[in-house]
């Protein structure tokens, strides 16, 4: 026996070394990812190979900024002036969409919706990749010291990149989306339909899980859903470039990712996220029912008139008669009944400048009377309001039969019931220049 | 034909200096990771896969070249997201395979090289890919073009590369 195992020493060595290697192969199949058994080695290999790569990175980047910042100045005068331009459009694009999102949160409020919110985030460099084709991974230069924790997600400016696989002391590893091993919760920008998104074999794309009577087209957007609890929900992820059957009932789409995994350079690790209800101020809840008095398709425009030549509708708004349905929107409604609109009307002024300032902003339709006699009793800070005035009509009498705007339930007066109001407040005049967008 | 068969003794047995023999692994290894950044095509390229074919045909130990493989596979296991033993498994083979083959046969003009090369990426990817679905469960894309165009980058490749590491061995 012993002459056998001289006589083949090698042999046997090759046999032990690959026996074990296998061994610990099936040890870390069985075993789960939180309790691995290889992290050292890992620690080991990614200590020895990152700070060589951490300081290439580090000269290169240098050398970059150097020769952008000190040397390589042309058409930078220009280039600054374009950039000045382009900001003033962006402010006042900036206006349009925080009125968009001031709407759309006050709706959301109404709902009940829980919004998620990137709260923080670390920018991280990009400084070595796996180096394998069957393992689509990166590594970052930023680590456990630095607040990155297993599972969070990497995204850059373009779109979602991958989350965080493991974390070392200054070192992370990223998993990318196009590796087989990944998956994100995705859905359809037009069409909402949800899927998981999962990287092949060939480090392709795809999004699994829609049924192949949906109709996909390709060109659309994929988002993602939020429903992984990684990703926030929203961020772009990709394209659809190719949709075709595929196997059992499901359709085969192709999605291209909207961010370069391919040239990644710095990348963005969200370290934390809130999920909360939209905060929306006094004023903003006021304003939301305004808001939507003036959507809803029922309502049409009606113009400023006597009482007594007051639309059909307006009777509805006896004191007497329950307010008619209001689509289930619950407006929370503190106790002690803060002011609503007809209650606005009467606050003092020093509460108008400051709702004046934003009831302009979210209020785009002059032309409406509705919006005009919404907005009328916020007339403290318009240059044409007349704040004596506007408080004359203002007492229990003049507005209807209830001063906050709420009936018995708390439900919030709906556009119906608010819209006559301001037809007893006729010897107010309608402000324009309040209304008036920006 | 550019290899030959040669008697034990008239082969060359060569060693390399211990910073020879550690750093020429550690900087094939982060050239594996830090150049795909930069150059995607440049993941077909093994470096590491290279090296230990280098070793273990010029040291010609059988032990040397398998302990080589295993120990460089294992280091690029673990830069990887998956199971370590994947590389350590195939390059240790490719060790044992290529120092068995170096003691038999004449392997230093590029003819050879090329050839032993090409092989040797063919055997190293076949062993990768079985161990990596029997043993793991994991999906992975057999395609031979891909594999043979992989193995004749890899092949010129190691012609220039062992030129340039030629300067590292040391007569015994």
């Amino acid at each position: 026996m012993e002459n056998l195992i001289t006589r083949y020493r090698n042999v046997t060595i090759l046999v032990a070394v690959l026996f074990a290697q296998v061994l610990g192969l099936a040890v870390q199949v069985k075993r789960t990812a939180e309790n691995e058994s290889t992290r050292l080695i890992r620690i080991w290999a990614v200590n020895t190979v990152t700070p060589l790569e951490r300081g290439i990175v580090w000269c290169q980047a240098s050398g970059a900024n150097l020769w952008h910042s000190y040397f390589y100045l042309r058409g930078v005068r220009q280039e600054n002036r374009d950039l000045k331009a382009q900001i003033e459009q962006l402010r006042l694009q900036q206006v349009r969409l925080s009125e968009d999102a001031e709407q759309a949160r006050r709706i959301q409020a109404l709902l009940g919706f829980k919004e998620q919110f990137i709260s923080q985030t670390v920018a991280a460099q990009v400084i070595g990749s796996s180096g394998s084709e069957q393992s689509r991974s990166i590594y970052i230069d930023k680590g456990s010291r630095d607040g990155i924790k297993t599972d969070m997600a990497v995204i850059t400016a373009e779109g979602v990149v991958g989350k965080v696989l493991r974390v070392f002391g200054s070192t992370s590893q990223i998993l990318l989306i196009d590796d087989q091993t990944s998956g994100v919760g995705a859905i359809l920008e037009k069409s909402r339909l949800q899927g998981v998104l999962r990287g092949t074999a060939a480090g392709e794309v795809v999004l699994e899980k829609v049924m192949s009577d949906e109709p996909v087209q390709p060109g659309e957007k994929v988002l993602t859903s939020g429903g992984d609890q990684i990703f926030p929900k929203g961020l772009p992820v990709g394209t659809v470039t190719k949709v075709s059957p595929g196997p059992q009932l499901f359709l085969n789409i192709r999605v291209k990712p909207t961010a370069d995994l391919g040239r990644l350079e710095e990348v963005l690790v969200i370290t934390q996220q809130e999920q909360r209800e939209p905060e929306v101020s006094e004023a903003g809840r006021v304003r939301a029912a305004d808001i939507l008095a003036q959507r809803l398709p029922s309502v049409p425009d009606q113009p400023v008139a006597p009482p007594n030549q007051a639309p059909s509708k307006a009777p509805s708004n006896a004191p007497n008669q329950p307010p008619p349905p209001t689509n289930g929107l619950k407006i929370p409604v503190p106790p002690s009944g803060p002011a609503k609109p007809n209650v606005t009307a009467a606050a003092p002024n020093s509460q108008g400048a400051g709702n004046a300032s934003q009831r302009v902003v979210a209020n785009p339709k002059p032309s409406s009377p509705a919006a005009t006699n919404a907005s009328t009793p916020t007339g403290p800070a318009g240059p044409a309001a007349k704040p004596d005035d506007t408080h004359k009509p203002a007492p229990p009498a003049a507005g209807a039969e209830n001063p906050t705007g709420t009936n018995a339930a708390g439900v919030l007066a709906t556009p119906a019931q608010a819209k006559p109001q301001p037809a007893t407040q006729t010897a107010v005049p309608p402000t324009p220049t309040e209304d008036k967008p920006q | 034909m550019p290899i030959t068969y040669t008697s034990q003794e008239q082969v060359e047995v060569y060693r390399f200096s211990v910073p020879a023999a550690i750093l020429i692994p550690l900087a094939a290894l982060f050239l594996q990771a830090f150049v795909p950044l930069r150059f995607r095509f440049f993941s077909i390229f093994d470096l590491p896969l290279l090296v230990v074919i280098f070793f273990a045909v010029a040291r010609r130990s059988q032990v040397a070249g398998l302990l080589t493989g295993s120990v460089i596979g294992l280091l690029q296991d673990s830069l990887t997201h998956q199971p370590i033993g994947l590389y350590g498994i195939a390059k240790t083979v490719v060790g044992y395979g290529a120092s068995s083959l170096g003691v038999k046969l004449d392997v230093e003009n590029a003819g050879s090289r090329f050839l032993v090369t090409l092989v040797f990426y063919v055997v190293h990817e076949i062993i990768y890919f079985t161990v990596a679905r029997g043993l793991v469960g994991l999906t992975l894309l057999w395609s031979w073009p891909h594999e043979l165009g992989s193995a004749l980058a890899n092949a010129f490749l190691a012609v220039a590369l062992f030129a340039v590491l030629d300067k590292f061995k040391q007569r015994t």
